[in-house]
């Protein structure tokens, strides 16, 4: 009996905060969709390809947001969820010759059967044994993609080369730049879509179940179901990212989706705010950029540098992102009074 | 149970028939046995470790009664999974409050009508019109229970910061909102003080009248059990002790026994 009383008053296994937090206003958001669209516009080539990497770091990292801030299940092996979207999209353009777009939905398709399908046996663990069920899975999948057996397909170590998309219709912008507007498009339509799941009911189903999966179940949530499917959308999405990813890097390799890609996409996560979907982006930008920074402090102990400069984001604001967006906006309340 | 005892609308809602429930060597409960019928309060008393509980999760489908039937409205409940018994019309509250500590008393309520609605996570996505639909529904509805039960201050708080009554109430609205025919309380008036344990059982009877549902009250709390059921069971060690009019019991030996001790021990 007490068994099932210590379940039922178990504490949540992740901070997060209210579905009506999870977003931005709609003035925010139309500022910064104003500022997405502009900015390619004054920049170098080599600074859209790198917000084209933030776009899609972004989404991945979004993906890991709607399993870990919505469902409350950890995952440290979206960079295998990334890796089979990457390799499903570079495999089909260059054997296929399938356009590169139409790649995207079916690297989204085959991700989402997989997550779906790793759910199943997922269900029976939960908190840290799951976040190591997931790192198996990370730490399996470069060398699953090295194996002679696929290797025909593959490409082996040496993984496959992928050709760069030309802006369509003859429209007057760089490689680059198309690049970044089309992952731009996909990344809104994604977003908005994530924001619509997490407020439906299924998204409620979702939240119930992070929050008490016994009282989920007693309103008649199929808890089973609804956390696979949170596997499945989130592999999905990480599934297109990586589609994606292998579009803009032009170039596929087994050791480009090693457990430090899952790890960073973790990272983003807590940079970003757990359960906070716009954090998710500004968690990515912190992946890309600051290993630059902290090469650019010094070159020799870079490693040390990121860490410290980790470090002192998680000691300063422990919550991401998401609190410092919390201050400004009391700030900026403050002010108008 | 014949179609003609049906037609006569004397059959139970819910009937418990010789129930028992074994972990390892202890046995919770031992044969118990009781009808609920349409429109009752049944009480369900009895000390600590009696078995209240366990009786009422096997009712949930948390336990599985190793020998023993449960019937809601003639057919078995023991082949469904816990998550398909709201849909039948159990609803319950929990012991020490088992809300969604994190979303807003809006969104659990909202959640209570899961069972009563349908979506698939594409549509959900992409908010078609039928979803829209439904969405306004639960929402007219949730509003509603939100009215009925005076939450309607706290409608956008987050749950876990409001006061213990308070969250016993919305976790009442989350159970309202999958309309179910049976409403399962457990021990709702623990941690309340004596005003507000007056007023819930007001609240309890109010809503067996006016919203027609049947209530089993798991309760320590004698005297609201006393005053608001109709009916009341005793459960003492795993076996039903008395059953009858709240009088009755009150005067059974065994139950004076169970609770104060007897004079010659």
């Amino acid at each position: 009996m007490s068994a099932v009383e210590d379940v039922v008053t178990e504490a949540p296994a992740v901070e997060a905060v209210p579905k009506r937090a999870m977003t931005l206003g709609l003035g925010t958001s139309l500022v910064v969709l104003v500022a997405l669209l502009i900015v390619p516009l004054f920049v170098k080539n080599f600074i859209i390809f790198q917000l084209t990497m933030l776009l899609i770091y972004g989404l991945a990292v979004l993906a890991l947001n709607i399993l870990t801030g919505g469902s409350g299940q950890f995952s440290l092996g979206q960079s295998a969820f990334y890796a089979v979207g990457a390799y499903t999209s570079a495999i089909l353009i260059e054997y296929t010759g399938m356009n590169y777009a139409l790649t995207l939905p079916i690297a989204g398709l085959i991700c989402f059967a997989f997550g779906f399908a790793f759910g199943q046996p997922a269900l029976r663990l939960s908190g840290v044994y799951l976040a190591l069920a997931t790192f198996a899975l990370a730490t399996a999948m470069p060398q699953i993609l090295k194996l002679g057996f696929f290797e025909h397909w593959t490409g082996g170590v040496q993984g496959l080369v992928v050709t760069k998309p030309d802006a369509p219709f003859g429209l007057p912008m760089s490689q680059d730049m198309w690049l970044y507007y089309f992952t731009l498009a996909i990344t809104i339509g994604i977003y908005i879509a994530s924001v619509n799941l997490l407020r439906s009911r299924s998204g409620r189903a979702f939240m119930a179940i992070r929050d008490n999966e016994i009282a989920a179940s007693a309103m008649g949530v199929d808890v089973a179901l609804y956390k696979t499917l949170a596997f499945g959308v989130s592999a999905g999405i990480t599934g297109v990212a990586g589609g994606l990813g292998a579009i803009a890097v032009q170039f596929v390799a087994p050791d480009s989706y090693t457990i430090l890609l899952a790890i960073s996409l973790f990272l983003g996560m807590v940079v970003g705010g757990v359960g906070w979907l716009p954090g998710s982006f500004v968690g990515a930008a912190f992946i890309i950029f600051v290993p630059n920074i902290a090469e650019g402090i010094s070159k020799g102990l870079s490693g040390a540098v990121f860490g410290v400069l980790l470090f002192l984001v998680i000691f300063l604001v422990p919550h991401g992102a998401r609190q410092v967006a919390i201050v400004a906006q009391q700030l900026i309340g403050k002010l108008k009074k | 149970m014949t179609q003609a005892q049906l037609a006569q609308g004397n059959a139970p809602l819910l009937a418990v028939r010789d129930v028992s429930v074994v972990f390892g060597g202890i046995i919770a409960l031992n044969g118990v046995s009781f009808d609920m019928h349409k429109g009752a309060i049944l009480g369900l008393i009895g000390p600590n470790g009696a078995g209240k509980t366990t009786l009422f999760n096997c009712l949930s489908r948390l336990y599985q009664p190793s020998s023993g039937d449960i019937l809601m409205e003639g057919s078995s409940i023991l082949t469904r999974p816990p998550h398909r018994i709201a849909e039948i019309g159990i609803g319950r509250t929990f012991q020490n409050v088992a809300l969604f500590p994190n979303l807003s008393v809006l969104d659990n309520v909202r959640v209570g009508t899961h069972a009563r609605t349908s979506s698939d996570i594409i549509s959900d996505s992409l908010k078609l019109a039928w979803v829209r639909r439904t969405e306004a529904d639960v929402n007219k509805k949730v509003h509603e229970i939100l009215d009925y039960l005076d939450l309607n201050d706290v409608a956008h708080t987050v749950v876990s910061g409001l006061p213990f009554g308070t969250q016993k109430r919305v976790e009442l609205a989350r159970a309202l909102a999958a309309d179910p025919k049976i409403l399962l309380l457990d021990e709702p008036a623990g941690g309340l003080n004596h005003e507000e344990v007056h007023v819930l059982g007001d609240l309890i009877r109010r809503i067996r009248d006016e919203r027609h549902m049947t209530v089993l009250l798991v309760e320590h709390h004698m005297g609201l059990v006393m005053s608001i059921a109709d009916h009341v069971v005793a459960l003492n060690f795993g076996r039903k002790l008395a059953e009858g009019t709240p009088a009755q019991v009150q005067a059974d030996p065994d139950v004076i026994k169970a609770y104060l001790g007897s004079k010659d021990q």
